[in-house]
């Protein structure tokens, strides 16, 4: 890719000094979400643009498209495509150049495409609309090009409505279309973000190649480092509304200066560590608000380097520091001697039981025992026999793409739904100011098929949730502290306005939220805010297992670790039980004491995570694995190829449900038998018809470089 | 605020209400009454407009609907002339008959058309506030249980809904006026029939929305059992498509007592009122130059529902500006 950089020398694309503005609430002033941002991008090159939310990336796509819509405007700066300004290009020229030279993908696919035009129809009118070709021809090129963006069952996708194609297939649709009129600058908006691993891991491969083999310049946005430093040759990491840090990825991943993109980067789980090797840090506060921006430095607040004199005093430029790499920070050079990356100083060491020499803590007794549990919705079976056991202080890591029913285990596990068949059984404990219940198994009460409103108090004080979406959540009409009393009160038993406020302090400061936010209603929290009162509430009554499901897959990297961090620390400190769902591997990896990977309703492997992460793997815990974008560049990765995208969960085939992708299969036995358990170590079990020497003989998916 | 909103609302409507529904009973002390009403009336317009002062077409509906309220509370204490008072018969407005001067002249049976007018609004807006408050509190309650519950909770409302649904508005309000017999109290059961329906409809459709959100969920793995969650967790957070709902409804509300009335199907005379105003006028307005006595209990009604319609597009704009 280095050499297609080389390929022309004059840029594509070049933004000098772009500030864009928004109208502010109710007309009053303007709030700047882009400030004197510069851009190139040569030839044939892709460059990435990083960052958290509310941080500009958007916007820079926006204004290049120049699609502001009403309250946006370009306040100064200028946007050159091939040497045109696009800023003053009249209407009738920008919509030639829109979808023709310019053509953008958005994040999510469903959302461009016509719900009641099939794939074909939508394809077709790309080359008739931009090349004047007849049907025929049009038709002949879709062919081709889905060839290209890898969707080999042509026929069939061209006939298909959206909503008969899997996200993937759909989001190949859009690039499709997008490279059909053969632009010169493709813009891809979070392109994956709403894609499982396995198929974000095609759709990158695929713009990687695209960006070869037709020689399409890009530009790519993303809030992840690891995707940014897989796909791009180039790139820039924003925040709040400035470029920080500009420079070739090769350059950049070996040397970061800017605190940000470091700060941005010990975020990051790396999928070779755990909680004990290299905890998480997070960064503290949050993004300034547009309105009152600090009058130097923008990241100064929250940085652990600033200083009075250079770094507050007035704006920071963006000075290019060696041959292509540019900082906008006043103090890179003496930051600049520190090896990267470095935890943020500015916090406290990790506590004490998380950097415990022992790597796991001994697990109590059984707490929550799920057997031979199967749930069918219609003809898509979302658990198929799962088995499942938490012992007391234990976390385990469920995971596993959409679709696969980690979430379906979990509302039957909380009484949201209820199974078809097994059981679940739950040791209760005593809590506080509730008079102490044995916490024998013999006590315990089949729950598979218990709905929540018909369980005992007591089960449903141990059994409680912290929810994926930290804007749905709290109920936004009443206060935080009025949802945490109210929890207190239901599970915590307490009685007495006195005790319960009591009790509720106590809660807020041990996710450490500010006393104040008790006052406050969900809608003036930041999401990470929310979060916390989140799980301060399921913590509310002692319970002896804690359900997460996804808790903090829809917060920016830099506040994720933080409230990770917070919930194993009260998880620890509380030994409950904490079954942790995610998508996330390197999360999963970097937390969970055990892991169970699914695969349709069915459990393809567990074990301890140091075993499920290494070989012996079962050949979907390795796909996942190699599906994991890297942004470490200690780590190599290596590569493995799935067979298709997740079949749809109805009628899955009879023997290994995972046999329709597997590279791996033994044909003739795989689709039609299912496969045997193999226990490679106490608790480490495959589901897999691969000899055990072959399964032995697995290669790491991630290594040391040297 | 929104407390204190309602608390005056009702400060100013419950007196009315007294006033209006048992005058006999009150005797002399009926007016003394409506005293705490007017003040209620000035304070709740003086929060209204500071709320909404940027919305143009909230200020102008606020105003309007509180003009008639103004008016309802302030009517016994006005220098009007007695409004049932035989005078002067078809003296023109700006006329003056047998000595005295009538602003907006009489009617055929010489009583002052302005005094009538203005005493007429507090029959319209007791009955056609208290009638669309109780459909909202059925169609409310039904539509959570439907939405919530779901299951045969959800059939049986929506059956039941769907057959009164299916029966035209106006044969409808015969139908139960004719078997109930003719009174204020029977409007209200009419306008409970034909609303609490739909209001039933919208209600569900929003709760079932909120099944399904997150917050619901913790609520349920709480242990909190489902009247809590209906009133608490859902109600609070759909009100505000129900409040603005509310203002349109009240607008047909008005439309349909006064058209109860013109028929001769609601509110019996001699009471002031503007339906009773209609329809007796609609004999002598045949001729031009007694127009007047059909225009102006028109226009009384027409700014009312446009005032309740205004309303309900402020709080529509501010809502979705929030």
């Amino acid at each position: 890719m280095t050499q297609a950089a080389d390929r022309s020398p004059a840029p594509i694309l070049e933004c000098r000094g772009l500030s864009v503005s928004y109208a502010g609430h109710g007309g009053r002033g303007r709030v700047p979400a882009v400030i004197d941002f510069d851009l190139s991008i040569g030839g044939g090159q892709a460059h990435g643009l990083v960052g958290e939310s509310g941080c500009g990336k958007s916007t820079v796509a926006l204004a290049i498209m120049r699609y502001l819509g009403r309250s946006g405007r370009v306040d100064a700066g200028e946007i050159r495509f091939e040497g045109r300004d696009l800023l003053t290009s009249s209407p009738r020229e920008l919509r030639a150049l829109r979808g023709g030279s310019i053509a953008m993908v958005y994040q999510e696919p469903m959302a461009s495409l016509n719900p009641s035009m099939t794939a074909g129809e939508q394809l077709v009118e790309v080359p008739m609309a931009h090349a004047g070709v007849a049907r025929a021809e049009a038709l002949r090129r879709a062919r081709d090009m889905l060839e290209r963006v890898r969707m080999p069952d042509a026929r069939r996708i061209l006939g298909a409505y959206p909503h008969q194609l899997s996200g993937g297939q759909q989001q190949r649709i859009v690039i499709a279309m997008a490279l059909l009129a053969h632009p010169r600058l493709l813009v891809l908006d979070e392109p994956t973000t709403a894609l499982d691993v396995t198929v974000e891991a095609d759709i990158v491969e695929l713009v990687r190649r695209i960006s070869a083999e037709l020689g399409t310049s890009m530009l790519y946005i993303s809030h992840n480092l690891g995707l940014i430093r897989e796909t791009c040759d180039r790139m820039t990491v924003m925040y709040a509304g400035e470029a920080v840090e500009t420079g070739s990825v090769a350059g950049m991943f070996g040397r970061m200066r800017h605190p940000y993109t470091r700060a941005l980067f010990a975020s990051l789980p790396v999928p070779g560590a755990d909680k004990h090797a290299r905890p998480l840090t997070s960064i503290p506060g949050q993004v300034a608000s547009p309105l009152d921006r600090p009058r130097g430095c923008g990241f100064g607040p929250r940085c652990a380097h600033f200083l009075d004199g250079p770094c507050g005093d007035a704006a920071i430029p963006l000075r290019v520091d060696d041959a292509d790499h540019a900082v906008r920070c006043a103090r890179a050079a003496e930051i600049g001697a520190v090896p990267a990356p470095v935890p943020a100083p500015a916090r406290a060491p990790p506590r004490a039981l998380a950097s415990a020499p022992t790597p796991s803590i001994a697990p109590g007794e059984i707490c929550l025992d799920v057997r031979a549990l199967s749930k069918r919705y219609g003809a898509v079976s979302a658990n198929a026999g799962v088995d499942l056991s938490l012992r007391r202080g234990e976390t385990v890591g469920l995971v596993g793409e959409s679709g696969c029913g980690k979430s379906t285990l979990a509302r039957i596990v909380m009484g949201l739904a209820q199974a078809d068949s097994g059981s679940i059984a739950l040791a209760s404990r005593p809590g506080p100011g509730i008079a102490a219940t044995p916490a024998a198994p013999e006590r315990s009460l089949d729950l598979a098929r218990l709905p929540v409103r018909r369980r005992r108090r007591d089960t449903i004080r141990n059994l409680q949730m912290v929810f994926q979406n930290p804007f749905d959540t709290l109920n936004p009409t009443r206060t935080v502290g009025a949802q945490i009393a109210r929890a207190v009160r239901k599970l915590g038993g307490e009685r007495g306005a006195g005790r319960i406020r009591e009790r509720v302090h106590e809660l807020l400061e041990l996710v450490k939220l500010p006393q104040e936010v008790a006052e406050r209603r969900p809608g003036q929290l930041s999401g990470g805010q929310k979060q916390r009162a989140a799980i301060a509430r399921a913590f509310a009554g002692n319970a002896a297992v804690v359900v997460a499901d996804e808790p903090v897959s829809a917060l920016d990297v830099s506040v994720q670790a933080a409230v990770i961090e917070l919930l194993i620390d009260i998880q620890r400190r509380e030994r409950t039980a904490l079954l942790f769902i995610s998508h996330d591997l390197s999360l999963v990896r970097y937390l969970a004491d055990r892991v169970v990977v699914m695969y349709l309703g069915r459990i393809m492997e567990e074990g301890r995570t140091e075993e499920v992460f290494a070989p012996p793997y079962h050949p979907y815990t390795e796909a996942l694995l190699a599906s994991v974008p890297l942004a470490d560049r200690r780590y190599a990765k290596r590569k493995v190829e799935l067979r298709a995208d997740i079949p749809s969960a109805s009628n899955p085939p009879a023997g290994c449900r995972f046999s329709t992708r597997c590279s791996y299969r033994i044909d003739g036995t795989c689709e039609r038998t299912p496969p045997p358990v193999q226990e490679f170590a106490p608790g480490h079990r495959i589901a897999c018809h691969l000899p055990r020497q072959a399964l032995a003989a697995m290669r790491p998916v991630f290594e040391e470089t040297p | 605020m929104s407390a204190r909103i309602a608390a005056l609302v009702l400060l100013v409507w419950l007196p009315l209400a007294a006033y209006v529904m048992f005058r006999p009973a009150f005797g002399p002390v009926g007016p003394y009454l409506l005293l705490p009403a007017i003040p209620a009336v000035i304070a709740l317009y003086a929060i209204a407009i500071r709320r909404w002062h940027h919305s143009t077409i909230a200020v102008v509906g606020v105003s309007l609907v509180c003009f008639w309220l103004l008016m309802a509370a302030a009517a016994p204490y006005l220098p009007l002339i007695d409004p049932d008072k035989p005078l002067a018969p078809f003296v023109p407005p700006g006329g003056v008959g047998h000595g005295t001067f009538f602003l907006l002249g009489t009617d055929m049976r010489g009583r002052d058309v302005l005094s009538r007018t203005l005493w007429g609004c507090q029959r319209v807006l007791v009955w056609g506030i208290g009638a669309t408050a109780v459909a909202y509190a059925v169609g409310i309650g039904l539509g959570l249980v439907g939405g919530y519950l779901g299951g045969w909770w959800d059939e049986i409302v929506s059956f039941a809904g769907n057959v009164f649904l299916s029966f035209p508005v106006m044969v409808l309000y015969i139908l139960v006026l004719n078997f109930l017999g003719q009174s204020g109290f029977n409007i209200i059961i009419a306008v409970t029939c034909s609303s609490a329906p739909v209001i039933m409809r919208i209600v569900r459709g929003l709760a079932l929305d909120a099944r399904s959100r997150d917050y619901i969920h913790a609520a349920q793995t709480r242990g909190e059992n489902p009247f809590w969650i209906m009133l608490v967790e859902i109600l609070p957070n759909v009100r505000g498509p129900i409040i603005v709902d509310a203002c349109l409804r009240l607008g047909y509300t008005t439309v349909a007592i006064t058209t109860l009335t013109f028929l001769g199907l609601g509110l019996q005379p001699p009471d002031p009122d503007w339906g009773l105003m209609i329809k007796e006028a609609s004999t002598a307005a045949l001729l031009w130059k007694y127009s007047y006595m059909l225009i102006v209990p028109a226009l009384a009604v027409s700014s009312l529902i446009l005032g309740f319609n205004l309303i309900s597009d402020g709080l529509r704009e501010s809502g979705a500006r929030e």
